[in-house]
C-alpha cells in the first residue's frame, strides 16, 4: 500500500514507470563468466565500505608521535602519525583489524577479478564493435585500480611500503628530461619528503575512487544501453539476449554473489593475516626489510626491475637510468597495447561488423596465441619478482636465478604462444570437445596447417561477414 | 545454464518474453528438484540471524578479530546460500529473450541532425576572428592555470648532486653516537650518518672494516680508507633501496630489493643484478682521538640515476 503510493508519487514527478518496467526486465545471460565483472564491482563496494571506516581512524601524517596502545612491543616508540594510527586502528579500535584486513584482501581480489574479467572479454572477443568504448573504459579502470592499490598499501608508512615508495620515487626520477622535476613535484621534494603520505591519502580516498565511480557508471551505463553480448546457442542470435530477467531472479542471484564475496573476504580478513605492519616496523630511510615483495598486482613491475640487465645509456650526453625501461616503458607499452588491441584486431582481421554473439576462444587461434604469450610474459615477470624467496628455498644462488629468469622471459612467452596456437588450431579444425580430446595426429595436422587459411573459407574475414549484422551495421538500409 | 521451465509463472512480462520452445532444449531432461527448498532457505536465513547476534555479542564483549571474521562470514554465507537458492528454485526461471534495438540512427535522423547542427555551426563560424580570439583566451587561461602545480614541490636544484656530508663531518650512528675507528673489528659493518643529519634520506653510508692487506685502493683514492675502513653510500644505484646485506667472507654487498651485488674491494662495482653504477665512495679519515669523519662529500651523486647526472 505504502509502496504503491510512493511509487505513484515518484511517477507523478519523474514519469519513471515505463523506464522502470524496461530496466527491471533487462535480460542477463546466464553463463557464469558474466559474473566475473560483478565480483570486481562487489569488491569495489566492499573496498569503499571498509575504506570509509578506516579513514575515520587513519592520520596521514609523517610527523613524529609517541605510540601508546595495546600493542606492547611498540608502546612508547616514536613513530610517524601515519604508522602509529595504522597500528592503533589495528589493535586499539574494535573490529579495526578485521576492517583493515578485509580492505586489503578485497583489494587483492578486486584486481584479480578485473584481470580475469579482462581475460574473459579478450578471449571471447567481447571487445569487438560495438563494445570498444567499454573496453577502453575497462582498461582505464584497471590502470587506476593498480595505482590505487599501490597508493593504499603505501599509506601506513611501514618499512616494507616505505621502501616501495622509494622505488616509485626512483622510477619517477628515471623519466628522461622531466624526471627530477616530476619526482620533486609529486613527492614534494627529495625523498623522503614529508608530503607524500598526505598526498597519497587524498589521491587514494578521493581522486582515484571518484574517477573509478565515474568510469564504473559509464561502464555499466554503456552495458545497459548496448545490452549484453552472449555465447552462441539455441535460440540465441545476433539480435537478442537470452537469459534471466533483472527482477527478481537475477537481482537476487547477484545479491547472493555479493554476500558470498563478503563471506569469503570476511573469512580471509578474520583468519589470514595480511600486511602485518607492526612486524615490519616503521619506515626508516636507511633500513630495508628482506625478503620484500609488493602486492601481487605490482609484482610484474617488480619482476621487470629485477630481470632487466644492468644497462644504462646516454642520450645527448644525458643519462637514461636503468629503471626507465622496465618500470616506465614496459608498463607504458603494456597499457598502450591493451588500449589499442580492439583496433589492432579490427585492422588485422578487417572485421568491422557489430557482434552480439561471442567467439569461442578456439575460433581465433591467433588471438588466443597473443593472449597466452602475453599472460605467460606477465606471469613469468610476477614469478621472477620472488627470485630471492626461491633462492632461499632452493639454495640456488640468486644470481643464477636471475640469469635463468632472463632466459625464460625471452623464450617462455613465444613458446607458450606457439603451443597455444597449435592446440587451439587443432581444437578448431578437429571440432574436438575439449583439449583432452585432441589426438596427437590432430596436433600434427594443426602444425602442418599453420599459416594456411581455414579450409572452406574465402578471403580473410569472409566467414565473419556472413553473419547477419545488427546494431549500427544495419542502420544504413533504413 | 538456461533452465527450461514448464510452469508459466509470471505471465505478462513487458520486455522479456519466452522464446517459443527454443530448439535443442525440448529434448533435454528436466532436472528433478528436491521438494521444499523453502525449509533450507529459511534455515540459512536463521543461521545468518544467529551469526549476526553472535557478532554483536562478541563486539559487545570487547571484540576478537578471528571470531568477528568467522561470524560475519557465516552470516553472509547464510544470506548467499538463501538468496542463491531462492533465486534458483523459487523465482521465475528463463530463458527470457530481449531483442536488441538497432543502434545508429536512421539516415533521415542523421541527415536532419547534421543539417541543423551545421546551420548552427555556420552561424558561429562566420565570426572566425572571434573564434580565434576565444581559442587564444581559453588557451592562455588553461596554461596559466597549470602554474599552481609548481607549488607542489621545490626546485630540484643541487639536491640530487649533494648530501649533507662535508669535509670534517663526524660519522655518527642512527642514534647519534659518534663512531670510533676502534668500534669496528675486521669484517664488521655499521650504517653511519653525518652528525646532525641522521634523518636525511641520502646520507646513509656503510662503514666497513676490511683486512687492510686485501684492500688495494686505486691511486686516486689513496687515503680514502684508513686502516682498512671503507665507506660507501648505502643507497643502491639502481632504485635507491638501502643496500642492507654485507657478506663478510667475500666482501660483497647485496641489495635485498632487486638483488644487485656490489664488490666492496673493487670500488663497490656492480657485479650482478640490474644496478649499473658502483656505490659512490665516501672519503674518510680518522682523527687523532680515534673518531671517524669525512674528508668531503661522496665522490658523486648517490642513489638512483637521473637525466642530468654527470657521467
Amino acid at each position: 500500500m505504502i509502496l504503491r503510493r510512493s511509487a505513484r508519487w515518484l511517477d507523478d514527478r519523474l514519469g519513471a514507470a515505463s523506464v522502470a518496467r524496461t530496466s527491471l526486465s533487462k535480460v542477463f545471460p546466464d553463463h557464469w563468466s558474466f559474473m566475473l565483472g560483478e565480483i570486481a564491482l562487489y569488491c569495489f563496494v566492499t573496498l569503499v565500505l571498509t575504506g570509509v571506516f578506516l579513514t575515520f581512524f587513519f592520520e596521514p601524517g609523517t610527523n613524529d608521535v609517541v605510540y601508546h596502545g595495546a600493542y606492547a612491543p611498540l608502546d612508547g616508540a616514536r613513530v610517524s602519525a601515519a604508522y602509529a594510527s595504522s597500528v592503533r586502528l589495528s589493535f586499539d579500535v574494535r573490529t579495526g583489524l578485521l576492517m583493515r584486513q578485509v580492505h586489503h584482501w578485497a583489494a587483492l581480489v578486486f584486481l584479480a577479478a578485473i584481470v580475469v574479467h579482462l581475460c574473459r572479454i579478450f578471449f571471447t572477443g567481447a571487445f569487438r564493435r560495438p563494445r570498444e568504448l567499454n573496453w577502453l573504459i575497462g582498461v582505464s579502470m584497471l590502470a587506476l585500480s593498480l595505482f590505487n592499490g599501490f597508493s593504499g598499501y603505501s599509506l601506513p608508512d611501514d618499512l616494507l611500503s616505505g621502501v616501495g615508495l622509494r622505488i616509485a620515487y626512483s622510477i619517477t626520477l628515471s623519466i628522461p628530461v622531466v624526471g627530477s622535476w616530476l619526482a620533486f613535484l609529486v613527492f614534494g621534494g627529495e625523498f623522503p619528503a614529508d608530503q607524500i603520505i598526505h598526498r597519497l591519502f587524498v589521491v587514494h580516498i578521493l581522486l582515484v575512487p571518484g574517477l573509478l565511480v565515474g568510469l564504473l557508471a559509464a561502464h555499466i551505463g554503456i552495458l545497459v544501453r548496448q545490452k549484453h553480448s552472449q555465447f552462441p546457442g539455441p535460440g540465441r542470435t545476433e539480435h537478442n539476449v537470452v537469459g534471466s530477467k533483472l527482477w527478481p531472479t537475477y537481482a537476487t542471484r547477484s545479491t547472493a554473489l555479493f554476500c558470498a564475496i563478503l563471506a569469503v573476504l570476511l573469512a580471509l580478513g578474520g583468519f589470514a593475516q595480511i600486511n602485518p605492519i607492526w612486524l615490519y616496523g616503521p619506515f626508516e630511510p636507511s633500513q630495508v626489510s628482506s625478503p620484500a615483495q609488493p602486492d601481487w598486482y605490482i609484482g610484474w613491475v617488480e619482476g621487470a626491475l629485477r630481470m632487466y640487465p644492468p644497462w644504462e645509456f646516454r642520450v645527448f650526453g644525458r643519462l637514461v637510468p636503468n629503471p626507465f625501461v622496465p618500470a616506465v616503458l614496459v608498463p607504458g607499452v603494456t597499457f598502450l597495447a591493451l588500449y589499442l588491441w580492439p583496433f589492432l584486431e579490427q585492422w588485422l582481421t578487417r572485421d568491422r561488423d557489430a557482434h552480439q554473439l561471442l567467439d569461442r576462444p578456439r575460433d581465433h587461434p591467433v588471438r588466443c596465441a597473443a593472449g597466452a604469450g602475453t599472460l605467460a610474459f606477465y606471469g613469468l615477470l610476477l614469478a621472477t619478482a620472488s627470485n630471492d624467496v626461491v633462492a632461499r628455498l632452493t639454495r640456488v644462488p640468486v644470481a643464477s636465478l636471475t640469469w635463468a629468469g632472463r632466459v625464460i622471459l625471452l623464450v617462455g612467452p613465444p613458446v607458450a604462444a606457439a603451443a597455444t596456437y597449435v592446440v587451439v588450431r587443432a581444437l578448431r579444425d578437429s571440432g574436438a570437445e575439449g583439449v583432452l580430446q585432441v589426438s596427437f595426429g590432430q596436433l600434427v595436422a594443426a602444425v602442418r596447417a599453420t599459416g594456411r587459411r581455414r579450409p572452406g573459407r574465402g578471403a580473410r574475414g569472409q566467414g565473419r561477414r556472413r553473419r547477419p549484422a545488427t546494431i549500427a551495421g544495419g542502420s544504413e538500409d533504413r | 545454464m538456461t533452465r527450461p521451465d514448464a510452469d508459466g509463472r509470471d505471465a505478462g512480462v513487458p520486455a522479456g518474453r519466452r522464446p517459443g520452445a527454443p530448439e535443442g532444449e525440448a529434448g533435454r531432461p528436466v532436472r528433478v528438484r528436491p521438494p521444499r527448498p523453502e525449509r533450507r532457505i529459511a534455515a540459512a536465513f536463521g543461521l545468518t540471524a544467529a551469526a549476526a547476534i553472535g557478532f554483536a555479542a562478541v563486539y559487545w564483549q570487547g571484540g576478537q578479530t578471528q571470531l568477528e571474521g568467522v561470524l560475519l562470514a557465516v552470516a553472509f554465507a547464510g544470506l548467499a546460500y538463501g538468496l542463491g537458492a531462492w533465486s534458483a528454485r523459487l523465482m521465475p526461471q528463463g530463458p527470457f529473450v530481449e531483442e536488441h534495438e538497432p543502434f545508429g540512427s536512421s539516415r533521415r535522423q542523421r541527415a536532419a541532425f547534421a543539417a541543423e547542427f551545421e546551420e548552427d555551426v555556420q552561424a558561429i563560424s562566420r565570426r572566425r576572428f572571434l573564434g580565434r580570439a576565444l581559442v587564444l583566451a581559453v588557451g592562455a587561461l588553461g596554461a596559466a592555470l597549470l602554474f599552481p602545480l609548481r607549488s607542489l614541490g621545490p626546485r630540484p636544484g643541487r639536491a640530487l648532486y649533494q648530501t649533507p656530508w662535508r669535509a670534517g663531518a663526524q660519522a655518527v650512528t642512527a642514534d647519534g653516537r659518534p663512531v670510533r675507528a676502534a668500534d669496528l673489528a675486521v669484517g664488521s659493518v655499521l650504517t653511519v650518518f653525518p652528525a646532525g643529519h641522521v634523518e636525511a634520506g641520502d646520507s646513509a653510508a656503510l662503514l666497513i672494516r676490511v683486512d687492510a692487506d686485501v684492500l688495494r685502493p686505486a691511486p686516486e683514492r689513496a687515503g680514502w680508507s684508513p686502516q682498512g675502513l671503507v665507506a660507501h653510500s648505502k643507497l643502491c644505484t639502481h632504485a635507491g633501496c638501502p643496500v642492507g646485506l654485507y657478506e663478510q667472507g667475500s666482501n660483497l654487498l647485496f641489495c635485498p630489493c632487486h638483488q644487485s651485488v656490489f664488490d666492496l674491494l673493487d670500488r663497490a662495482r656492480p657485479i650482478s643484478g640490474p644496478a649499473a653504477r658502483p656505490l659512490p665512495q665516501l672519503p674518510i679519515e680518522i682523527t687523532a682521538d680515534g673518531y671517524v669523519r669525512a674528508r668531503g662529500d661522496f665522490e658523486g651523486p648517490v642513489g638512483p640515476g637521473f637525466w642530468s647526472r654527470p657521467p
